[in-house]
């Protein structure tokens, strides 16, 4: 794949309105994921980040394409706003050549290093150290470059995420670590495994600057994302952003998420971040009610294009999974 | 009773914890959800939230927490969701667990169960279907059995909770569904260490663990040469007088596995046949292996990577009508020596 696909994928982002069809982009993606599971087209396992979108174009439009992200298993959204191009993510997703890796990655391993996506872990807080190595890099290297961690309200609760702030803080690493706090760590409430109800509070122990930002506006995430890669790129270390935000759907495709009160799903919906987006475009004359409509279709349509697509391009090849396992060793 | 290996699992710790009240089970979601794979279901009702708890995202935090309530009293059952998320916790299971006696003067032990999910076969991808027994197999002090389906599950976990020292359980996750005949109560215990002689036949001894058993019986069936087939059930300390035995009738050793080829735990088993049945054999050791990659995601290459009934066969059909080992897959083919 040439890389200039991704790079005006991402440059389009400037545009309002193509942060807006790139959420609807990653709505209907993650939707149809859904679908294609419960048909049994898709095999494995999937983690889908309905009611997340903002943030995810959020960190696109406010990074460069040089600088570094290191994500988790929910990803799909953060790599199609960051640049990839939804036949690479689906076609991972199905195990197809044209995804990412080839297509034997799948759902939770996504990764293009023309927009500095690092590969995804399946791994809770797995590559939030990763993302400081990747800032330390840049340090060392003296490169004006700076790396995002991007992970749940879980992972706070693991080893890494102290370690690698930790690390991040001594060393004044240009790194942003933003904790997506979508209120559940797999099947538990975050009041039922985290000792404190705000992730940011443990930026403290770090002496780390930190935010609370509004995870359902693109503008709330831009801003205070902006304002730490500003601290980041000018030397002065790392920042930690808790987006507050809401998980729509379950934890993976075999969790239906029963154990969630009633009536709080709903809540979240009325501050969708879609239909944020949509009355501040309609707000600012950029688009009007009908446009709205319009545009939902027609992204629909190419994501119905793009589900005909990826189920004709062919299957993983058997010798893909013996490719870039290791280099310059004989056979 | 007719029971799927996760009912089994849960009616081993069930079992366990009517008869112990220092039993007690923890680990992430396996309380309100009953866990994600259904191996402690109906337990938080029946044992309450004391004994059945849920926890944080926080493995080695979780497992340390173990070994300490292990040395100090209580009987920990603990599920690591996936045996991959052992990598963070490997030094409290490890450096700590399998140390404590040794280090105490056998003052303390820590008699733990560590459970974790294993194995390719569901399309879970590169760093969620690893078997993963070789990061455990070298330390004395700790025990690793692997059920190979409903039946043994329940015998080895019951088993496994009532060990004085850590042990760990490795549940093949392509195995939970199935559904086998399973002898509840204390009849149903199976001692670790103990393997099982599954079939009976003269010209070959094929040994297998977890999913590989299966494989390894489908093979027998129908083949032209009868094997004695082996499920191995504890990897350690695995069952030597049982394999040497059948080795010294049958004169040749197949071991098949779900691991790499290189460094599998087959190796271990190859090395001490091939040394104290030397005199017995009639052909190499041969070792069926998943070739040196990582686990491929889509479900063709994933078929392609375990080893298969056919596949198990045709190589065994070569050994036992040459004594000569056949070349694998990937050598013939041409991807890796």
């Amino acid at each position: 794949m040439t890389t200039s696909l991704q790079l005006e994928r991402r440059a389009s982002l400037d545009d309002p309105i193509a942060r807006w069809d790139r959420m609807l982009e990653i709505r209907f993606f993650e939707d149809r994921i859904k679908g294609l599971f419960a048909e049994g087209l898709v095999h494995g396992t999937t983690h889908t980040c309905q009611g997340q979108e903002a943030i995810a174009i959020a960190i696109a439009m406010t990074l460069r394409p040089t600088d570094n992200v290191c994500c988790t298993y929910r990803s799909h959204g953060i790599a199609l706003a960051l640049g990839m191009t939804t036949d690479s993510v689906l076609g991972e997703i199905m195990g197809r050549e044209i995804g990412a890796i080839g297509g034997i990655g799948g759902s939770m391993h996504l990764s293009d290093s023309s927009i500095g996506l690092l590969p995804t872990s399946a791994i809770v807080g797995g590559s939030i150290p990763i993302a400081a190595g990747a800032a330390l890099s840049a340090q060392i290297l003296g490169q004006d470059r700076c790396s995002v961690a991007v992970f749940g309200d879980g992972a706070s609760n693991i080893g890494a995420f102290h370690e690698g702030l930790n690390l991040a803080a001594v060393w004044k690493l240009p790194v942003i670590f933003v904790c997506e706090n979508n209120v559940y760590g797999e099947y538990s409430r975050i009041n039922l495994t985290t000792a404190v109800e705000d992730i940011s509070i443990r930026a403290v122990s770090y002496s780390m600057p930190t935010e609370i930002l509004d995870g359902q506006s693109i503008d709330s995430v831009a801003q205070g994302l902006s304002r730490a890669v500003k601290r980041a790129r000018s030397g002065e270390g790392p920042t930690l952003l808790e987006c507050k935000t809401y998980r729509y759907s379950g934890h993976s495709r075999a969790d239906a998420g029963l154990y969630r009160p009633a009536g709080e799903l709903e809540e979240w919906l009325k501050r969708d971040p879609i239909d944020l987006y949509e009355r501040q475009l309609i707000e600012s004359k950029l688009i009007n009610e009908a446009d709205g409509e319009l545009m939902r279709n027609e992204v629909n349509l190419r994501i119905d294009q793009l589900v005909e697509r990826v189920m004709e391009s062919p299957l993983a090849s058997v010798p893909a999974m013996f490719r870039n396992i290791t280099i310059g060793n004989p056979k | 009773m007719k029971l799927r290996m996760n009912q089994a699992i849960a009616h081993a710790i069930a079992d366990e914890m009517r008869q112990d009240s220092r039993v007690f089970i923890i680990g992430e979601d396996i309380a309100a959800a009953e866990g994600p794979f259904k191996t402690s279901e109906g337990l938080l009702t029946e044992f309450g939230p004391n004994r059945v708890r849920d926890t944080p995202i926080s493995e080695m935090g979780f497992l340390g927490a173990a070994v300490g309530a292990a040395a100090t009293g209580l009987r920990p059952v603990v599920e690591i969701m996936f045996a991959e998320f052992l990598g963070v916790a490997l030094d409290q299971l490890v450096t700590e667990a399998a140390k404590f006696r040794y280090l105490s003067g056998g003052a303390y032990g820590a008699p733990l169960v560590v459970r974790a999910s294993v194995g390719a076969g569901l399309g879970f991808g590169a760093q969620h279907s690893q078997t993963l027994e070789t990061w455990l197999y070298a330390t004395p002090g700790l025990k690793l059995v692997v059920p190979s389906g409903a039946r043994t599950a329940y015998g080895l976990v019951r088993s496994a909770i009532r060990d004085e020292n850590p042990v760990v359980v490795f549940e093949p996750r392509v195995l939970y569904a199935g559904r086998e005949d399973v002898v509840l109560g204390e009849e149903g215990i199976i001692p670790i260490g103990t393997g099982e002689l599954l079939a009976k036949g003269n010209e070959v001894t094929v040994v297998g663990l977890g999913q590989t058993v299966g494989t390894a019986l489908g093979a027998a069936q129908g083949a032209t040469w009868g094997a004695d087939v082996i499920d191995l059930r504890t990897l350690i300390p695995w069952d030597r007088e049982m394999v040497c035995e059948s080795v010294s009738r049958t004169g040749r050793l197949v071991v098949v596995e779900e691991s790499p080829f290189s460094g599998g735990w087959g190796t271990e088993i190859a090395s001490y046949v091939s040394s104290e049945c030397f005199s017995a054999l009639k052909a190499p050791v041969l070792r069926i292996t998943c070739p040196d990659v990582p686990v491929p995601y889509p479900p063709h290459l994933e078929k392609r990577f375990l080893p298969s009934v056919e596949y198990v066969r045709e190589q065994i059909n070569v050994l036992v009508a040459t004594n000569k080992r056949d070349k694998p897959w990937w050598t013939k083919e041409g991807f890796l020596s």
